[in-house]
């Protein structure tokens, strides 16, 4: 899908690869430690909570719930002219709270609690951004 | 064996901030010897009597290194260059204290100049944010400095129904102290209304929630006591320092609070008193809601009811709830270098020296606070809070 917004491409390393190849395919992956089960955020090759270095990637639901946002009027960077959007923060199903957009939605219907579901943004360049928008 | 402690072994002499707003003809090397020269001047001590310096990311080339050279600073002992963002400063200062303490330097000198007004993007420590782990995971989707603020604002207004015309009485009463500063950015009072009417930067934050931008800069001298015995201007007694560092917690972050739940308790233990004892707080104040949240976090209110405890001129001076920010703060006066903290500590030693504007000074000013907050609120974050002492 495109949401308009501008899409800039990461830059995957060693750490984060598996991620951002999982979004070329739609799908949204996290990190989880074998040995105490966290979900960590953002994707490490260890456990920040434990100090295991024993981590796996699980498939995540793609279900998450707002936990703030707000309308930024003007962006900076590659956002400058992008008018305004929502930047917030999703807490997903599994825990972690990460940092997106909510769109597909009226910005000024995006409330804190809103059930959201995350979209791929395709960047062109293999990677695609999850944002999220209304469940 | 009692605790170590900085408990009074440890004097700010000498403070000193920029006049000027915008500087347009001046390197910020040349600024930060601008402020060293006055601060050591308020204090009555010259270059040659330092033997310690501090300095953060806004140091030109290799920071510390670069304008210890530049400054003529040739015999130090003891160097620190803690980056904690606009929190720096009040960082140094406690390291100050304890080097001093520790008896390994007996004058430091803590400098800060920047130009983001005028001369576009700040040297220093700003150019190495690409590479920070996080990076990937935040700029892509289009996160501003206002933005980050705001989403703890709408937080905060969602768990606590904390409202938009509270967080405006924090820039009305702060532009009613600027008001008597003649230096301030912005002097002309402004009210809730205005502050409300003012356009929408990221929601909920007006423009007039947002703090100037400024170049400019300032600098403080910690002294012994040893040497503030022999100097004639009246110095600040530190008596407390916290500082703490808060972050995204590996995916689990609260928005609601700072690193000042903690940064806040360690200033007060080491400095044996409770919020309710201090006169004077210069709470940073990049945003309408950093202060708001700091106030409940350092303790002068329940969490969740800053919006009570700041309307009806809850933070005006000199007879308020708790006088904030008399020069007008960040908010209205000066944020040189887009960095809060050094102008906090300048104006709260202004207060305990008696030397506020008239219109603004705390009667009897005796222990005042100072808190200093760096990066983005509530997610990675620097904390630092000193309590300090009226000279007696």
């Amino acid at each position: 899908m495109s949401s308009g917004l501008p899409t800039p491409v990461p830059r995957p390393t060693l750490e984060t690869a598996p991620f951002w190849e999982a979004t070329a395919e739609g799908r949204l992956v996290l990190p989880c430690c074998d040995a105490c089960g966290f979900v960590i955020w953002y994707p490490r090759m260890f456990c920040p909570e434990c100090g295991s270095t024993a981590v796996h990637w699980i498939e995540a639901s793609g279900a998450g719930t707002v936990y703030s946002y707000t309308v930024t009027r003007k962006g900076q960077g590659s956002y400058r002219d992008a008018g305004p959007y929502v930047m917030a923060y999703v807490e997903l199903a599994e825990g972690p709270r990460v940092m997106t957009n909510i769109v597909g939605v009226d910005p000024g219907a995006v409330h804190i609690g809103q059930a959201v579901r995350v979209v791929f943004d395709d960047t062109g360049e293999g990677p695609a951004l999850p944002r999220f928008t209304p469940a | 064996m009692p605790p170590v402690s900085i408990r009074g072994k440890a004097c700010i002499a000498g403070v000193y901030e920029h006049p000027l707003r915008e500087i347009p003809d001046r390197t910020v090397a040349q600024i930060h010897a601008e402020v060293a020269l006055g601060a050591l001047a308020d204090a009555g001590l010259t270059l040659a009597d330092v033997d310690a310096y501090f300095c953060a990311g806004d140091a030109p080339g290799f920071g510390a290194l670069s304008m210890a050279e530049y400054l003529g600073l040739r015999d130090l002992r003891y160097l620190d260059s803690t980056e904690t963002g606009g929190s720096s400063y009040l960082v140094h200062i406690g390291h100050a204290a304890a080097a001093i303490a520790a008896g390994k330097c007996s004058v430091a000198l803590v400098t800060l100049a920047g130009k983001p007004r005028t001369g576009g993007a700040q040297p220093g420590g700003s150019g190495g944010f690409g590479s920070a782990p996080e990076f990937a995971f935040e700029s892509l989707w289009g996160p501003t400095v206002p933005g980050n603020y705001a989403l703890a604002a709408q937080r905060h207004m969602y768990e606590f129904g904390t409202t938009s015309a509270q967080l405006a009485e924090i820039k009305a009463t702060a532009s009613q102290h600027a008001s008597h500063n003649p230096h301030a950015f912005l002097r002309d009072v402004v009210t809730v209304e205005e502050v409300l009417a003012s356009p929408m930067v990221s929601d909920p934050l007006h423009r007039l929630d947002c703090c100037v931008i400024t170049d400019g800069g300032g600098a403080v001298v910690v002294v012994s006591p040893e040497v503030a015995r022999t100097l004639t201007r009246p110095v600040a007694r530190i008596l407390g320092h916290g500082e703490a560092t808060k972050n995204t917690g590996n995916g689990r972050i609260d928005l609601t609070y700072t690193g000042a739940v903690w940064s806040g308790p360690r200033a007060f233990a080491e400095a044996g008193c409770t919020p309710a004892d201090i006169d004077y707080a210069s709470i940073y104040d990049s945003f309408t809601i950093t202060v708001l949240i700091t106030l409940e976090d350092l303790g002068f209110c329940e969490r969740g009811r800053g919006g009570a405890f700041v309307a009806d001129g809850g933070l005006l001076a000199p007879h308020g709830r708790l006088p904030f920010n008399t020069d007008g703060g960040g908010l209205c006066n000066n944020h040189p270098a887009n960095r809060g903290g050094m102008t906090k500590v300048i104006e709260a030693v202004r207060q305990l020296r008696g030397e506020a504007h008239p219109a603004v000074q705390v009667p009897d000013c005796r222990l005042a606070l100072a808190h200093g907050t760096g990066g983005a609120l509530s997610t990675r974050m620097g904390s630092a809070t000193l309590i300090l002492g009226r000279d007696e």
